[in-house]
């Protein structure tokens, strides 16, 4: 992911408390694959779910998204299954560090939430923050993220961020 | 303005003198952890950054204990990758089947974390080593890579909510019980992003099992950590565990909070967590007639010898109900060989349960234990959400072990006192 990347796509509108187990059921943790654990996102939420999203759709759900096991499993399948943004109203701390992690952009925002249904057509602008309802017409403006995770969802995750502090003379 | 111990545990990991709920932290860690779940992706990211040898391999820990022994061929395979690892990091820390246990429940025993030590762990429930004063959190696999390869991990610095229990827990009600009852009066992110210091005199009194047990649990209610703070309960407890000079911090009188809360425990009944959420818990009274299939007892979270000691004291000479398959799993080899020297072996074979080894497999419909379409299952670990345990038409109530015990004898959810009479 990109500072500068512009996401459209349709929303999947979910609920609170969206959990891991529900994002990626514990039985297919003993993949590692984005692509083989995607054919199972949501697999026990909203069954055919990875079946019938469309690459660049966009999950939006309610109150502590990714609340649970701190499998990285689970933003790992979001992005599997081609979804190339999520938006909630919040996120539960694990997954919150785990999707900036691996590179699956989030966006924390209760406004746009409330506005959103499933089916409406979305723009995402990550550099802005910015959140637009296609549908309804509505911009919402999500919260911004500190400098520091900036920086490493900039690198595209934590690997090169690292990768680069031990190139710079890290211990080993 | 004074400090929390978790505000301290941060500052000296940090190098700093202070650090405030909100700031961004760069720590040192003393312990990482990862399982044969989280460890297989923890070592891809350690490749990708290009790292070749761990910080410390005295402080890199793993411990296969989910889908173990393992439960098919991608599993093994996994055990393998992780086991590999160990040998070509020489990490002083590998724990193999047979000799090991349930991660939270091992790492104590073990003596591998001290009071005011920093410990991350790729799995959730990591929090559990705050029963000893220390500071430990949950975190996915890329994360644990950064401190395997660093040693070191960003984090911000939380703000605390003191939860203070006063009064006298009356019989049968014990710490999964006070963490079920404070998860259900603040719900499921009732302290997300938060640390949860757990104090007063109750607490003082709690066995460490018990505060095991609670310290366990903040994560489910969203919290970061869960933290208690040193007494001599605890002391005793790491004698001839400890093995090296350890820290204890204590917050200051004028610590900030950004929520105090005080919950009155005497009079209080055993709690229970219907599904799906633990936080959606009632007092026993009020869950009326709820048959069950199947009963589990263990975990991280209620795999600890008092555990298995309240559920042998009532499943001794009784029987589990004809209807009902109970499932005993300890959470370590240390545990399960008190279980043999105690005679609670004997009596849960002579009771009708089934004994497992050490595994986390049950808790998350892993193995051992899965349940099938509409069944229904009462168990002392720490998640109840859709499908946790098997089939999404399944269900989990979540009780401590003397509810578990007493409900595998009468087949349906039950007081202890009924059975104990």
């Amino acid at each position: 992911m990109t500072g500068g990347m512009i996401l459209e796509g349709k929303a999947w509108r979910y609920g609170k408390n969206v959990d891991t187990d529900v994002i990626i059921p514990a039985r297919y943790l003993s993949a590692t694959a984005p692509e083989d654990l995607g054919a199972h996102c949501l697999e026990d939420l909203d069954p055919g779910f990875a079946r019938r999203v469309r690459p660049g759709d966009i999950i939006v759900a309610e109150e502590n998204f990714g609340s649970g096991s701190s499998r990285e499993h689970a933003p790992l399948a979001i992005k599997g299954c081609g979804v190339s943004c999520v938006v909630a109203s919040s996120f539960a701390r694990i997954f919150y560090r785990n999707a900036i992690n691996v590179g699956l952009p989030i966006l924390e925002c209760p406004e746009a939430v409330r506005d959103i249904s499933t089916g409406d057509d979305l723009r995402v602008d990550l550099a802005a923050g910015t959140i637009e309802n296609l549908s309804t017409g509505k911009m919402f403006h999500a919260e911004p993220f500190p400098d520091f995770m900036r920086e490493i969802i900039s690198l595209g995750g934590l690997a090169e961020y690292v990768r680069r502090r031990l190139q710079a003379g890290g211990s080993r | 303005m004074g400090h929390t111990i978790t505000e301290k545990i941060l500052a000296y990991h940090a190098g700093r003198e202070e650090v405030r709920p909100g700031e961004l932290v760069n720590v040192k860690v003393d312990l990482a952890m990862a399982n044969d779940i989280t460890a297989p992706l923890a070592i891809e990211a350690f490749r990708s950054m290009g790292a070749e040898r761990v910080f410390d391999p005295a402080k890199v820990v793993m411990v296969p204990d989910h889908f173990t022994p393992a439960r098919d061929m991608a599993a093994a395979r996994n055990c393998a990758l992780v086991r590999e690892f160990a040998r070509e990091q020489r990490l002083e820390n590998y724990y193999e089947i047979g000799r090991a246990g349930i991660e939270h429940v091992l790492l104590p025993e073990e003596g591998l974390v001290l009071p005011g030590e920093l410990v991350v762990g790729a799995d959730s429930h990591t929090c559990t080593y705050g029963a000893l004063g220390a500071f430990s959190t949950g975190v996915g696999s890329s994360d644990l890579a950064m401190a395997m390869a660093l040693g070191e991990i960003w984090l911000r610095v939380p703000e605390s909510m003191l939860f203070t229990y006063e009064g006298e827990l009356p019989p049968w009600v014990g710490g999964k019980d006070l963490i079920l009852h404070t998860i259900g009066r603040i719900g499921v992110d009732g302290a997300l992003y938060r640390a949860m210091e757990f104090r007063g005199p109750v607490v003082e009194e709690l066995s460490m099992d018990s505060r095991f047990a609670m310290a366990n649990m903040a994560v489910e209610a969203g919290a970061k950590n869960g933290i208690f703070h040193v007494d001599a309960k605890t002391r005793s407890w790491l004698e001839g565990r400890a093995r090296r000079h350890y820290r204890e911090f204590t917050s200051d009188a004028d610590a900030s909070y950004v929520e105090k809360i005080t919950m009155e425990v005497s009079g209080m009944e055993p709690q229970v967590a219907f599904p799906h959420l633990p936080s959606n818990v009632k007092p026993l009274s009020g869950v009326g007639e709820v048959e069950i299939d199947q009963v589990v007892i263990g975990s991280c979270t209620n795999g600890r010898p008092e555990d298995m000691e309240i559920a042998a004291r009532i499943l001794e000479g009784r029987r589990v109900h004809p209807r009902v398959r109970a499932i005993v799993f300890p959470g370590s080899r240390a545990v399960l060989l008190e279980m043999v020297r105690r005679g609670w072996m004997e009596t849960f074979l002579e009771a009708g349960a089934a004994v497992s080894t050490p595994t986390c497999g049950p808790c998350l419909g892993g193995h051992m234990g899965v349940l099938a379409e509409g069944e229904r299952a009462l168990s002392t670990t720490n998640r109840n959400f859709v499908g946790r345990m098997g089939h999404t038409e399944s269900e989990v109530y979540l009780c401590g072990p003397a509810v578990a015990a007493a409900s595998a004898v009468t087949g349906r959810i039950t007081h202890p006192e009924e059975v104990m009479g």
